[in-house]
């Protein structure tokens, strides 16, 4: 295990490209996020965030640009190499496996620490580390009471929450959120943040996200992308003071109620 | 899931079909046999189409490949020994699926549907259309396999009595093997990548390599079901590789419900009692067959398999879905 630092540079992104055809969803995008932070990409509809998430996850090879993860060059790998040194993510629509019950979904991302699959004669629910994990993952994502149930008819705030778990039981360091909050009413976005800040204290967050109160609760860093450009970066007092930025949500549907 | 709840029943189906024997009438017990063997290669296929989601339109390759390499490997005058052959024909099978799957599961979808139906028509002409196979004729197995150990004869498949029980307790042993391996944690990232590769790759699955298992391992069991039908039919044409065949399985499993061992087994029952049943009213029996698989389909999304809970919910008058 690694040890906890504080400020920590966990990933570290160098202008990211990424071209489809002629169009440049994302033109010289870089990000730094460091252990015990939450980094927020803000930005209107079609701004480039979820481009720019799903590069850094391994879902999207990037046009140019480098990523480093923990000083090392990451850029080449897959998503599933990337979950396995340490960047989780989840997903902008809810992304579970329904039919299964929670606990089983939890455990079986639980399992991807360990994979075994010559061993087809042990049986997948007596493996105690994986059942084990898999219950503290959900009892820290804030799902306790509801273990033992199929996960497709959990609440759509629940099913973000079971998102968060997995990634959690993946033992990652770098947790990618797209958009958590969507779809969530008040009471249920509150326990969110309060499950984002407890989780930001290993960890670093990458989140994208819409909801500006939500936003302001949680960042220690906030980068805004305008048309797949990177419009400024920097702590949320300087955000909420930049005149660009202003600018740039005026005249959208996304108004900056702040 | 629930397997201790439905035990009994197919306990009860086991010993039904174990008393078969008991008529003394070659004509069942070889027919049943076949049945038997049918069954155990729709379960080869449902780990792939029902467990894993991968619809192979071509499975019979490795049915038609384990079945040639028996009547190949088998001498002209004497028996081969059952110890030999079985392996050697099943592992055959095995290697050939990996090596195709090496290719075919790197796509997806259609795409997947139309390089192992393929695939699979490439093995039909090579038995066909080389000298290997003895063309569309086919190879008489002359001999079958003999079951000695040093000397001492456990069971003699010439004698179609034992030989039925051979197949019956081959696929009573496929059926536990399957279901112990679906609890296993690859059957679970199976189940899961059915569900969602994708996630799965995001969760750290590399996923093509359980897919790879898998086909080799359904590849290989389909092989034992070819094993098992060369030896109890005597001869192998290729016919057994065809696309006919890849087809009729399929259609074992969809009428059996995707994704049900058990299920496969009764669609394999079903699908030759309708085919005996349809051959007897009508030479046109394919059109009333394929207006079954058609009422199944719309009717019966969870095939046959699916039946009991029906029953079960309509009786207890339940409004559960």
């Amino acid at each position: 295990m690694s040890v906890t630092t504080k400020n920590e540079v966990l990933l570290q992104a160098d202008k990211l490209t990424r071209r489809f055809g002629g169009l440049v969803a994302n033109q010289d995008i870089s990000v730094t996020l460091e252990r015990q932070m939450i980094h927020v990409l803000l930005g209107p509809n079609g701004a480039g965030k979820s481009t720019c998430i799903n590069m850094l996850s391994g879902d999207l090879p990037p046009s140019e640009g480098r990523i480093h993860y923990l000083g090392r060059d990451i850029t080449a790998l897959t998503a599933a190499q990337r979950s396995q040194v340490g960047i989780g993510r989840s997903y902008q629509r809810t992304n579970i496996f329904p039919q299964f019950t929670v606990l089983e979904n939890v455990r079986l991302a639980a399992q991807s620490r360990r994979q075994q699959p010559w061993r087809l004669f042990s049986k997948a629910m007596e493996q105690k580390w994986a059942l084990e994990k898999a219950r503290a993952c959900i009892e820290e994502a804030g799902l306790g009471k509801r273990v033992d149930w199929v996960s497709g008819v959990l609440s759509h705030g629940e099913q973000r929450q079971l998102e968060i778990a997995m990634v959690l039981a993946t033992d990652a360091q770098v947790l990618l959120l797209d958009e958590p909050l969507a779809g969530m009413g008040s009471e249920e976005s509150a326990s969110m943040v309060e499950v984002l800040k407890r989780l930001r204290q290993t960890r670093g967050i990458l989140l994208v996200e819409h909801d500006m109160d939500a936003v302001f609760a949680v960042a220690d860093m906030i980068t805004v992308m305008v048309n797949g450009q990177l419009l400024e970066c920097g702590p949320p007092a300087q955000i909420k003071a930049s005149v660009a930025v202003q600018q740039a949500y005026l005249g959208t549907e996304d108004s900056f109620h702040v | 899931m629930n397997a201790n709840a439905s035990l009994i029943p197919k306990l009860v189906a086991l010993a039904i079909v174990a008393c078969v024997p008991l008529s003394g009438e070659s004509f069942y017990i070889e027919m049943v046999g076949k049945v038997l063997v049918m069954a155990i290669f729709a379960m080869s296929l449902d780990l792939l189409v029902g467990f894993t989601g991968l619809v192979s339109f071509g499975h019979a390759a490795y049915f038609g490949i384990a079945a040639y390499a028996v009547a190949i490997l088998s001498p002209e005058y004497e028996a081969a020994s059952l110890w030999y052959v079985l392996p050697a024909s099943v592992g055959l099978s095995a290697l050939a699926a990996f090596v195709i799957g090496l290719f075919v599961l790197r796509t997806k979808g259609i795409y997947f549907i139309m390089v192992t139906l393929a695939f699979a028509q490439m093995a039909y002409f090579i038995f066909h259309d080389t000298p290997l196979g003895g063309g569309s004729d086919g190879k008489y197995l002359n001999n079958k396999p003999s079951a000695s150990i040093f000397g001492w004869e456990p069971f003699d498949l010439t004698n179609e009595v034992h030989m039925f029980y051979f197949v019956l307790a081959v696929l009573v042993l496929v059926y536990l093997f399957l279901a112990r391996v679906l609890q296993s944690p690859f059957g679970r990232v199976l189940v899961g990548i059915k569900s969602n590769e994708h996630r799965m790759q995001s969760l750290g699955y590399y996923t093509f390599r359980y897919k790879l298992g898998a086909f080799t391992l359904a590849g290989a069991l389909g092989g034992l079901a070819g094993f098992l039908y060369a030896v109890l039919s005597g001869f192998v044409t290729p016919e057994l590789l065809s696309w006919h065949e890849s087809g009729n399985v399929l259609l074992m499993v969809i009428l059996g419900g995707m994704g049900n061992l058990a299920g496969a087994i009764a669609g394999a029952f079903a699908f030759e009692a309708m085919r005996e049943i349809f051959a007897d009213i009508t030479k046109y029996w394919q059109l009333l067959m394929g207006g079954v698989i058609v009422a199944v389909v719309l009717f019966l999304p969870g095939g046959l398999a699916g039946v009991p809970g029906r029953i079960k919910r309509a009786l207890q008058g339940g409004d559960a879905k």
